[in-house]
Formats: structure tokens, sequence, C-alpha cells
């Protein structure tokens, strides 16, 4: 297909744009495979460049033969188009509409970006699954390759860590046992006692209560002698009995008495999805009525939905670290909530995670290798409203709750908010190929390593970098157990109200801060070379005075 | 000290607010506070916990249990404590005690009369004339040719609650002020409040007209026609009236009421919506209840917030000052802003209205002149408001807790335009409520002049600028300020926020761990003691005969004392063990506090109980808690 089929009027003249709390622009719009274009041609003024794939929903409407196209984004953005002609307006709307819902993810952008920038460090080959995993392995654990050919687990990568005792023939037959062939893995390794976190998918226990002696060998050989292991369950304990009916299912007591169970509510895809939806709007609600805006932020459940993944992290976090006890997380699929909670709970725990590397390592590990679905996922975003079956917003509000935490100890990470907004954003729409596909599997198949650039690639070159580093970050080594009170958890802002408010503000507050520490930082330096060259001297004349 | 019968307490225990955990002390009674230390800890990390009576809105005895008899206590500064007495009969005694300190009935039992900063006359005295509001008037460009000083109040006859100096337009004699002062609540005729030079835009305040049906004052008429042409720029004046146009209306009905727009010539009326004290009062007893409550789930928080109407009151009056400021600066006009008898609401809408106006009042001098202005000296009712003494419940009310959590909202949307911080506008808050200091006491400035309080008494705001530094904004700009003078917030629902480190102060599980403020001052001071060092070691290098370029760094930052106090200015709140000397201190690796938490004390849930094939599905309860964070 090309793409010039779709483009039935690539130009067209006199169009304003308009933007919140930006100057309106007068200009040419262009159209082309993968991107609208507003350019004013004259010097000065930004031009609009934005992808097809970031246009979540569009709006026709025409005052005589002036149409306007409301273009809603998938970073939550609303921009309008005025375009002088009915039939150009007609012919741009429909154009934007085919080319921002291609079907075939060949033909998204990644596959034809070419990076203006040499990739020094190339961020496919940053964080490969051996590297990852090996920094975890002990003597009890080792690394398997059981599903090589994506047989045993189709949303497995190749590598994946279990333990030692565990051969992969018992591997193969838990596989049976653990929805979607998820068989218990390694997650996170606790290096101060050993303790681990492992996930998994629910156990196909079904309605007669099966049983797989295999699986409970397998989560038993985690557990140290002597000792006891949480199972985290992330569903509902009536939403964890009903899944028996459709063959799904918990661990029984009685089959694990070594571990115990606890349930915690975090929900799933579409009511998620409403979430983000409710809460879009809320924010968007020109009304300037308090209770409204309260009722309305309140039904979107959004901080809900927050609090009680935070709160489940911090319970993993304190099984290991308080407890001194293993856990295993699942829910369903064990593809989004249980990933949810085993990042988060890293976050918490591993002071390598807060680090700039170490977070993309996390995502790398904990989301895309583990195979959170993001294309089904972050298909469509709060505007779209086409029926939501796949899509939810599972990884925003795990970054969410990573800026809880931000917030809640600035000092501690190493990277900025920004960073976690850019990955928000790269989620959804991208010219980078990391978030394409919903597994290992099918990476592989789209050869993403040779036909895309890495984000990684680009986040990580010292340029790029710098905007996404925390000013105020002083390393330590401390478990971080943040405030899970409603008045501690805060509406990200920074998503969720970033468009209808002018940063200016916030941002030259941030350039003042980052100011204040690099004055601080370029003093000590003075300091410090004025106290070397103070010694040397007054050694120097030690030297003169001693015959 | 006739009141307190016993003096100690031992074996109490300190119930933390918002989770199981407990301390065991022993609990002492002065006559100034109620104190409670921690016992079987070394003396120096032992908790303590520093009641001032004045703080305390009410007590209570719960039943008794069998640990004890519960003894719970309610501060104004939103500090909730609750003890455990063992013996009952101790738990009356204190309880009897507490009530009657709680109340005193005249105000020489309060504390401002007894506290002694170890200051001598001079110093005092040097304290009460920090704020010279003459010098404020003269600053804004008043007198001028069409505003001047009168002397009509001079004895506090024509109005009792107003000051004595006060600025009315050149055109209003005497008898003109006098007239509309008997037409006008209280006597509180319109006068000067802050002058805007630039377009010679005047806002003034009074109280509302007793207009009933039907009445009219040919002075008070005058007196708006006078306001009307002391502004060359624009033809008409506003009349805000800042109640619900409802409370107005029934006002008609008591002889009062609202200017009717045609018995005045070229006034533009307009209702604001302002709630009364009565609503105010319920609405932050509503609130605390809410965000008071164990293991709140995020659905009762938000709709508790909303049923408690806090944000919305706040956004009114944020709302009315925007108003007020716009139509001043932007049509240049003048202002009238009134509401019943003029002295909370409309204290509220012309203080925050000047704030958006003038950069001055953003810095920390000229908050507390704005304060001292618009809220001392022109009578907003702090000892009835704040119940000093023991009055009328229904005259309690939150009005300047309100306006101090407007100026909070206004600095989140603008973190680099006030001089001050957070921490100063709480700490104004906790001294309006401890009586400690002379400014805030009594009524008005009449009731001041009688109990002499500037001989007798200290001024809270030399003592905030003696600490000036640890109120400081480290973001302030004060270029920005120059750029844009007038600030223009949004007013979207969604831009107001709940201010937890207000109501939640000393809840410290609730604030974030690592304070991005304290972090940023510490930062700062560790720079200046850096240009310090850096100065002394270039003029040692110097003596030794190297030539030094010049620093080049040190411009922007001025040096200020070196003894900054790390901890918010609630002494004891804070402590942190970070080495001095020069340079960010530096951290040993093992073991460090991060105002965190542990897991345990914060229980995510319960994990205790037995281990079985039995173990049902747990019901989680949540909690929080404070303590050190180990590695």
């Amino acid at each position: 297909m090309e793409f010039a089929e779709l483009i039935k009027t690539p130009r067209v003249d006199g169009v304003v744009l308009h933007r919140p709390f930006m100057p309106t622009v007068e200009g040419t719009l262009c159209l082309t495979g993968h991107h609208l274009i507003l350019s004013s041609r004259q010097d000065n003024t930004e031009e609009l460049w934005l992808l097809h794939s970031n246009i979540d929903y569009i709006e026709k409407r025409f005052v005589g033969s002036l149409g306007t196209i409301i273009v809603k984004c998938k970073d939550l953005r609303i921009i309008q188009l005025d375009i002088p002609g009915m039939e150009e307006c007609l012919n741009i709307a429909s154009s934007i509409e085919a080319l921002s819902t291609l079907d075939s993810v060949s033909l998204m952008y990644p596959f034809f970006y070419r990076p203006m920038f040499e990739v020094v460090e190339d961020g496919w080959n940053m964080f490969l699954p051996e590297e990852i995993t090996l920094t975890l392995l002990t003597d009890e654990w080792r690394l398997s390759s059981v599903n090589k050919d994506f047989g045993v687990c189709p949303t497995y990568p190749q590598l994946v860590a279990v333990p030692k005792a565990v051969d992969d023939d018992t591997l193969r037959k838990v596989a049976t046992f653990r929805h979607g062939g998820r068989f218990p893995v390694l997650s996170y390794y606790h290096k101060k006692n050993g303790m681990v976190m492992m996930r998994a998918g629910q156990p196909l226990t079904g309605t007669n209560g099966r049983r797989c002696k295999e699986d409970e060998k397998l989560i038993n050989a985690t557990l140290r002698p002597g000792k006891r292991g949480y199972i985290i369950d992330t569903r509902a304990i009536n939403v964890a009995q009903q899944a028996k009916a459709r063959g799904g299912g918990f661990e029984q007591e009685a089959s694990y008495p070594q571990w115990r169970r606890i349930h915690k509510a975090i929900e799933r895809y579409n009511i998620l999805q409403e979430s983000l939806i409710k809460l879009v709007e809320a924010c968007n609600d020109q009304s300037q009525s308090m209770d409204r805006w309260l009722s309305k932020l309140e039904a979107s459940n959004w901080q809900t939905h927050v609090k009680e993944i935070v709160t489940t992290a911090c319970l993993a976090a304190q099984c290991i670290d308080r407890e001194g006890a293993s856990v295993l997380v699942h829910g369903t699929e064990g593809t989004d909530s249980t990933l949810q909670v085993t990042s988060l709970a890293q976050i918490i725990l591993d002071p390598c995670c807060r680090t700039m590397r170490g977070f993309q390592s996390l995502v790398e590990r904990e989301w895309l290798q583990a195979g959170h679905p993001f294309q089904q996922r972050c298909a469509q975003s709060a505007y779209s409203n086409s029926k939501a079956r796949l899509e939810a917003p599972v990884f925003l509000l795990f970054l969410d709750c990573v800026w809880q935490v931000l917030r809640q100890f600035p000092c501690s990470f190493q990277f900025n908010e920004h960073f976690l907004v850019l990955l928000f954003e790269h989620a959804y729409a991208s010219q980078f190929g990391t978030f394409l596909g919903n597994n290992a599997a099918e990476r592989l198949k789209l050869k993403l390593p040779q036909k895309t650039v890495s984000l990684w690639s680009w986040v990580n070159r010292p340029q790029e970098m710098e905007r996404f580093l925390n000013p105020l970050y002083e390393p330590n080594n401390l478990v971080i157990w943040p405030s899970v009170a409603p008045q501690s958890l805060l509406l990200w802002e920074g998503v969720f109200l970033r468009w209808n408010r002018s940063s200016k503000c916030l941002d030259e507050a941030y350039d003042e801060m980052v100011h204040i520490i690099e004055y601080n930082k370029e003093l000590q330096s003075k300091v410090n070379a004025l106290r070397r060259q103070l010694a040397q001297l007054e050694t120097g004349d030690g030297l003169l005075e001693t015959p | 000290m006739e009141h307190i019968r016993t003096p100690k307490v031992e074996q109490v225990k300190l119930l933390d607010r918002f989770s199981n955990r407990s301390t065991t002390g022993t609990l002492h009674l002065t006559a100034t506070h109620l104190i409670f230390v921690e016992s079987g800890t070394s003396s120096s990390s032992a908790q303590e916990v520093w009641i001032l009576h004045h703080h305390i809105s009410s007590v209570e005895k719960l039943s008794l249990t069998t640990s004890g008899c519960p003894l719970l206590i309610q501060c104004r500064n939103f500090r909730v404590v609750h003890f455990v007495v063992p013996r009952e009969r101790d738990c009356h005694d204190l309880y009897s005690s507490l009530l009657r300190l709680l109340r005193p009935v005249s105000f020489d039992e309060l504390y401002a009369f007894s506290y002694n900063p170890k200051q001598n006359d001079q110093q005092r005295e040097e304290g009460w004339q920090l704020i010279d509001l003459s010098a404020e008037f003269e600053r804004m460009g008043v007198p001028c040719d069409q505003w001047h000083w009168t002397d009509v109040n001079r004895e506090y006859k024509v109005c009792d609650s107003y000051p004595r100096d006060l600025y009315v337009p050149v055109a209003a004699s005497k008898p003109i002020i006098v007239g509309s002062s008997k037409f006008r609540s209280k006597g509180r005729f319109p006068a000067l409040t802050y002058f805007y030079q630039e377009k010679k835009a005047a806002v003034c305040r009074c109280s509302q007209p007793l207009s009933g049906f039907s009445a009219r004052c040919l002075e008070d008429e005058h007196m708006l026609q006078a306001i009307s042409k002391a502004n060359p720029n624009s033809r008409y004046i506003y009349v805000m009236d800042t109640r619900p146009k409802l409370n107005a209306l029934a006002n008609r009905a008591a002889g009062k009421g609202y200017e009717n727009e045609d018995n005045y010539s070229n006034i533009r009326f307009q209702f604001v919506g302002i709630e009364n004290i009565h609503v105010m009062r319920a609405s932050l007893q509503k609130l605390l209840e809410v965000v008071g409550a164990r293991a709140l789930s995020v659905t009762d928080y938000l709709l508790g917030l909303e049923s408690s109407g806090w944000l919305r009151h706040i956004k009114a009056i944020v709302d009315a000052a925007i108003f007020l400021s716009k139509a001043v600066t932007a049509e240049g006009a003048s202002v009238l802003v009134h509401c019943s008898d003029g002295w909370d609401r409309t204290a509220q809408v012309c203080s925050l209205g000047a704030l958006l106006m003038d950069p001055y009042y953003r810095t920390l001098k000229g908050f507390m002149v704005l304060i001292e202005k618009d809220w001392i000296s022109f009578g907003h009712k702090f000892a009835d408001r704040c119940d000093q003494l023991d009055g009328d419940p229904k005259e309690v009310s939150p009005i300047f807790t309100q306006f101090l959590d407007c100026v909070w909202q206004l600095s989140e949307q603008f973190p680099q335009a006030f001089q001050f911080s957070e921490w100063f506008l709480i700490q104004i808050h906790e001294h309006v409520h401890s009586c400690q200091f002379g400014n805030f006491l009594c009524n008005s400035q009449r009731q001041r002049e009688e109990l002499q309080l500037r001989e007798k008494t200290y001024s809270l705001w030399s003592f905030l600028l003696s600490e000036q530094h640890n109120y400081e904004n480290p973001l302030y700009s004060a270029a920005l300020a120059e750029r844009n003078p007038v600030l223009e917030p949004s007013t979207q629902p969604c831009h107001f926020k709940f201010w937890t480190n207000m109501y939640h102060q000393y809840d410290r599980t609730m604030h974030p761990r690592q304070s991005l403020l304290k972090h940023l001052l510490a930062v700062r001071e560790s720079s200046c003691a850096l240009e310090k060092t850096a100065h002394e070691l270039e003029a040692k290098l110097q003596k030794l005969g190297v030539s030094m370029p010049s620093l080049g760094l040190g411009s922007a930052h001025r040096p200020r004392p070196q003894s900054l106090i790390l901890g918010t200015p609630h002494g004891h709140k804070e402590e942190d063990g970070e080495q001095e000397g020069e340079g960010l201190p530096a951290r040993s690796d093992g073991e460090r506090t991060v105002e965190g938490s542990s897991a345990t004390e914060n229980s995510y849930a319960e994990l205790q109980g037995p281990f079985g094939a039995k173990a049902e599905p747990h019901l989680v309860s949540l909690e929080f808690g404070v303590a050190r964070m180990t590695c």
C-alpha cells in the first residue's frame, strides 16, 4: 500500500493552528505518510510536527466554508486547525483518520525513521536478557533457555531465570498449569537478605481444584529451609474465585502449606481505560465548579487505582525486606497488574532501579521482556470513542505510581518527572521501535533491532540525557517507603493538567532550582581547587624552610 | 497555677493518630504548656510534645478502656493528640485543669503577657516599630492630590473598630465622612486600603449600607462620588459586595443591605458570593473530620473534600480577588469592597487582591505589612475569630486561615513569585493562635491601645525577621516580579489543592519524605559558606603572593548568616544529623535518615497472624506511621 493513496490533499494554505497557551500560527498544512506538519514559513515561528500515530481522535466542524478539525492526541493534548475550504477540510480529516489507524505494524513510523544523530550506544544491545538476569543470579538460580523458540510460553523471552533445582522438563509441565504458559520466574533478588520476588500467570486449578506437583515443587524450591513465603494475588478474592469457572484460579492452601496468600484488588483493562477517559474528561472540563471537579475526579477512580497499586507494591516489598519472606506475584495473565506490582516493588527496594540506567533496565526487563502487550494496551488513549477491548493505561498507571514515589522522595531518583512523561508519550506514539510489538517473540519477528532505532539509543546521548536528570539526586542505598494516604497521593499534573495550564512559571522555577544546585557544585570545585593550590604552596614553602 | 491540680502524670501513653503505634512517657502540666516526654529512651532522642494551652481547641475525655482513660486533645494548629492516662482520677484532674486553662477569661491571662524573649525595652520598641503603616501608604503614593490623611477617627469616635489613621478622597469633607459612617454598619465608612499608583485607581473598603428597603444617605452617595472623582481614568467605580446575593437581600429586612444603583451615580454593583463565617466554620470542621479518619479511602477523601466545600470557598475568595485585581489593573477603575461588617470577607478580598497586584506584598516584609494593614489595623476580630478568650463559639471562624490557604494556592501556581515559603505561612498561622505575641490579640486597634500591648508584649514580626532565612523561598525571583508585577492565576478548579502541609503539619507520615524546600535551603546555605571559604582561601593565597582572578560567581547570591536551622520552624519537628562545614553534608553510607518510615510501621497490610492451611483471604488494614529508614 502506498501512503499517497490515503492522502487526497497533501497541502493546504492559510490554515490556522490553535494550541492551548500558545499563540496561534497561520501557515501551510502538509500531510506526509507519518506526519501532520504545519509551517508558517516564517522565521522564529515554531513548526508543528505531529505523528499520525499520536492522534487519538478527530472532530470536524463547519461554519460556512471554514472547516475546523479538532485533533485529540494520545499525549492528551488537544489542538485545533481552521482549514479554509470544505473539501480540503474533509480530505484532510479522512486522511488523518486513515493514517492514524494503520493496521500493519510494519507501516509504522519507526520502520521509516532514520536518526539524525549518530547512535553511539545501541539501545537494542544495552539490556540483553542474559545481562539483565545474570546480575541477579546466585548459586540457587540459573538461566533456562527452555523457551528458546517461544514454544513453552509465547509471551516470555527466550531466557528466564528459574531455581537451579528445577529442570527444563519440570518447567514445561509447570507451564501447562499456568495461564498463558507463564510459569513462575525470577523477577527480583533482594541482595540484602537473599529473598526473591517471582511472577507468574494464575494457576489453572479450575473448579475441581487441579493440582500440579511440579508447580508446587518449583515455587517451594525458592524457599529457604524452614522459611515461608507470600503469594500476592492482585485480584480480589471474589474475582479470583470467579476465574475458577473459566479454568483459572488460585493456589489452594492445602497444596501450598508453606505459602500465605493475600488478595489485593487491582483493576483490569476496560475498567482502567474507562477510568482514564473519565479522568481526562474531568481535567478538560471548562466549568468553573469546584464540586463538579472533585466529584468527577472521584468518579474517575484513577487515584484509587494509583493507591491500590502503590499499596500492593509496598506490601510485596514489605514481605521481602521486613518479613524476610519470598514472594510470588500473579493476577490472571500475569502481564499487567502483576508487572505493576513487581516493578514498583523494585523501585522501592532497589536503589539501582532509581537510577537512569537502572530504570531503563527495569522497563526493559519487567515490561518489555516480561511480555506486557504494549501495542494492544496503548493502541488508543483517552479520547478514542471506539470500543476499547484490549486498550488499558496499565503502563501509564505504573508511571504515575513511580511519579508519586518520586514526589515523596525527590532526592532519591536520578531521573526526573520529564523522563516519566517521555516514556508515557513514547509508549503511545514514537519514532522509535522500543514499544512496538506485544512481546519478545513479536519483536524478534518484526526484526526491530535491525529495522528500527531504540528509544534508549536516543535518550542516553549525553545532550538528551541532561534534560532527564534530576538535579537533586543524591544516591542512597535505602529502601524507600512511600505514604499511601490519599492526602499524600496527588493528581499527576505533569500529564493530566499539562495542556490546560501554562507551564512557563513551573519551567522557570525548575531552571532556577537547577541553577542553585549547579552554582553550588561550581563553588565546591572552586574551593577544592583553591585548597589544592594552597596546600601545594604550603608544602612547597615547608620544603624551603627545612634546610 | 491555681488551676493545676496534677502537675505531673507518669506512664501516660501517646497514641499515634493514624497507626497502632504508641509511646509511653510522662505528662507535665505547666501554667502555659502541656508537655509529654517519652520515657525509657536516652534523653537526647526522647520524643517531646509541647502543646501551648492557647492552641488547644477542645479536650475530650473518652470512655474508660482496659488500658486507662483516654484523653483526646484537638489543637487549632491542626494537631490532634490522643493520650491514655492509666488512672481515671489523674485523667479527670488533667481534664478539668485543661478546661479551665484553655479558656482564659481576660486578656492578661494570655501567654503574651508572660512571654519574655529576653529583650530589653528598646528592642521591644524596635520590634513594634518595624511595621509603619503611614510609610506604607507613602510607598503607594498617598497622600497625593486626590487622597489625603484624615484625623476624623482620632479618638475612635466615628468608628471604634477602625484605626486612627485613615485615608480618604480629598473631596470628602468631615461632615460627609461622619454622615456616611452613620449610614454604614458599625460606622465603617469607605476608607482607602490600597492605591494603584499607575492608574490612580483605589481600593476602598467599608461595611454594608443601612439601606433597608428604601433608605438613602446623601453623604454616603457623596462619599462614593468622591471616590469615583478621585480617579480620573475611569468614569465609574465598582462596588463589590462579597456576599451571596441571598444573604444581602436577607439583610435588607434588618435595615441593612446593599447599594441601590439608582441612588448612586456611576457605580457598577457586583455580588461575589463568598459564604459567611458560620458556613466557613462548619466547612473546616467537616474537612478536618474527613482527613482525620483512619484508613481513609480515596473515594471518601475526595467526596469528603467536596462535601466540606472548603476548596470551593477558597476558590470563591481567589475568584473575588482576581475580579478586584482585574478591575483595578486592567480597567483602571476604583473598587469599593464590602460584606456585612467589612472585617472578614472584605479583609480577605482586599488583601488577596493587593497581593495579586503588588509584588511588594509578596516579599517577607511586605506580607507582614499587608497583614498589619488589612487585617490587624482594619479590625479583623482576631480575638473572636480565633477564640482567644472564652467567648461565643459562634464567633469563631477560620477566616484568616482561609486567607493563608489562598496565598499558598497562589504560591503553588507561581513558585517564584513569593519571597517566603509555606513555612512562613504556617508559622504565622501558628502564632495567630498561640497568643504568644501581641500582634493578633484583641479585636481592634483601640482595644490594643487600651491594653498597652506595645509596652507589655512583643511583636511577632521582629521575631520572624530574626529567623528570616528559615522562611525564604529559595526560588524567589525579584526580577520576575519586576517583569510581571500582576499575577494572573488560573481559576480552574483543578488548580486548587488540599494543603497537606498545613492541615497535616503534625502528621509527618503524610509529608514528602524528602523535602525539596529544605534541601534547596541547605544547598543555598552551603553555597554561602563556600563563598566565604573561597574568599578566605583567595586571601591566603594572595598573601602568599598568588594573584587571583575574581570569583565571578557570587554576585547573584548574597551571603547570609550561617546558623540555618534545617528543620521547619517548629523546632523539634525535624531533626537531621547533617554535618556542618562547607559543601553538601557528606552522608555515611551505612545508615541514614530520609524522613522515611519503616514498612512495619507503615503496615501496608497486616502480616501478623497465624500461618496455616486455613488462612483466610486477608482483610487489609492500612495505616501510616513514621520512623527511621534503615538500609
